[in-house]
C-alpha cells in the first residue's frame, strides 16, 4: 500500500508530502504519524507541504486534526512550505486553519518548534502536569 | 458562449479526485490562466468532486474550454444521479454540511470562481458548474 514516509530527525518528526494525496492516503497518514510519535516519544512534528500545489477543505482538515492528534499526545505540530498561491487560495475558500503553527521552511520550522516545546512545558510546569 | 474543446471524466473512486485535479491544472495551463487562478480552479474542483463521490455517489466531470467574444475561460460542470440538495440555500451556507466535512465545498468552491451555477432536484440529482474566465 502507499504510504507517505515519516522521517525521524532528533526528537522530531518530519513529514514530507510529495505526492498529490487521494483522501486515503491522507488518512493513512493520520494514523502511522500518531503511532509513530507514540512509537518515538516525539514531542514536535514538521509537516513539509512545499511540494502541495493545492490544499483544499480536506487536506486542510486533515492538518488541523493531525495538530489536534499529536497536541493531545504531548507533540507539537508545525506546517512548513505552504505555496503563496495556497495559501491565497485557501483564505477565499474559507479554511479556518486555526490552531495551526506555520512556518515557512523546514529550518524555521525547526525554531518554531522548539520554541513552542519550551512553552508547553513551561505550561505543563506551572499547571503540575506534564 | 462557444465550446472550444470538452473532456469528459468519470467520479467513481477517491483516485478520480485526484486524476479530475490533475486534468483541471492541465486545461488552466493550456487557457493561460497564472499560478493564483490555477490554484484556485483546481481547488474548486476538488472540493466539488469530492461532493459529487460522497454525496452523489459518483458521477461525471465536464471540463470545457469556452470563449465568449474576446474572453475565454475554463468551465467546470460535475454532475450525478445521486440524492440531489432539498434545500440549495442552505447547501451554499458556510458550514453547512450533512456530511463529516466541514461544509465548505459549495461555498468555496462559489467564491473561487467567476460564475457558478447550480442545479438540483432531490431524487434525480445535482449539476454544479464553475467558471473562471483567463
Amino acid at each position: 500500500m502507499e504510504r507517505i514516509p515519516i522521517l525521524k530527525m532528533g526528537e522530531f518528526l518530519l513529514v514530507t508530502i510529495q505526492v498529490d494525496m487521494h483522501d486515503r492516503l491522507a488518512l493513512t497518514l493520520q494514523d502511522d504519524l500518531t503511532a509513530q510519535i507514540v512509537k518515538f516519544r516525539a514531542h514536535g512534528v514538521l509537516i513539509d507541504i512545499s511540494a502541495l500545489e493545492i490544499v483544499d477543505s480536506f487536506i486542510g482538515r486533515m492538518l488541523a486534526s493531525i495538530a489536534s492528534m499529536a497536541h493531545l499526545l504531548d507533540a507539537e505540530t508545525v506546517v512548513v512550505g505552504m505555496q503563496p498561491a495556497v495559501a491565497i487560495t485557501l483564505v477565499e475558500l474559507g479554511l479556518p486553519m486555526k490552531g495551526i503553527r506555520t512556518a515557512l521552511d523546514v529550518e524555521k520550522g525547526m525554531i518554531a518548534l522548539r520554541g513552542a516545546i519550551l512553552a508547553a512545558e513551561q505550561d505543563g510546569d506551572a499547571s503540575g502536569i506534564r | 458562449m462557444r465550446v472550444v474543446s470538452a473532456e469528459s471524466m468519470e467520479i467513481r473512486v477517491s483516485d478520480d479526485v485526484v486524476l479530475v485535479r490533475q486534468a483541471v491544472r492541465k486545461k488552466s495551463i493550456a487557457l493561460g490562466l497564472g499560478l493564483v487562478d490555477q490554484t484556485k480552479v483546481v481547488t474548486a474542483s476538488s472540493e466539488l468532486a469530492r461532493n459529487t463521490l460522497d454525496y452523489g455517489g459518483g458521477g461525471k466531470a465536464l471540463l470545457e474550454l469556452v470563449e465568449n467574444g474576446t474572453r475565454s475561460g475554463l468551465r467546470v460542470t460535475f454532475e450525478d444521479q445521486g440524492p440531489g440538495i432539498p434545500d440549495i440555500q442552505l447547501a451554499l451556507t458556510d458550514g453547512y454540511t450533512t456530511g463529516n466535512g466541514m461544509g465548505l465545498g459549495l461555498s468555496g468552491a462559489k467564491r473561487l470562481s467567476h460564475e457558478f451555477e447550480l442545479w438540483s432536484k432531490p431524487g434525480e440529482g445535482t449539476r454544479v458548474s464553475i467558471l473562471r474566465w483567463k
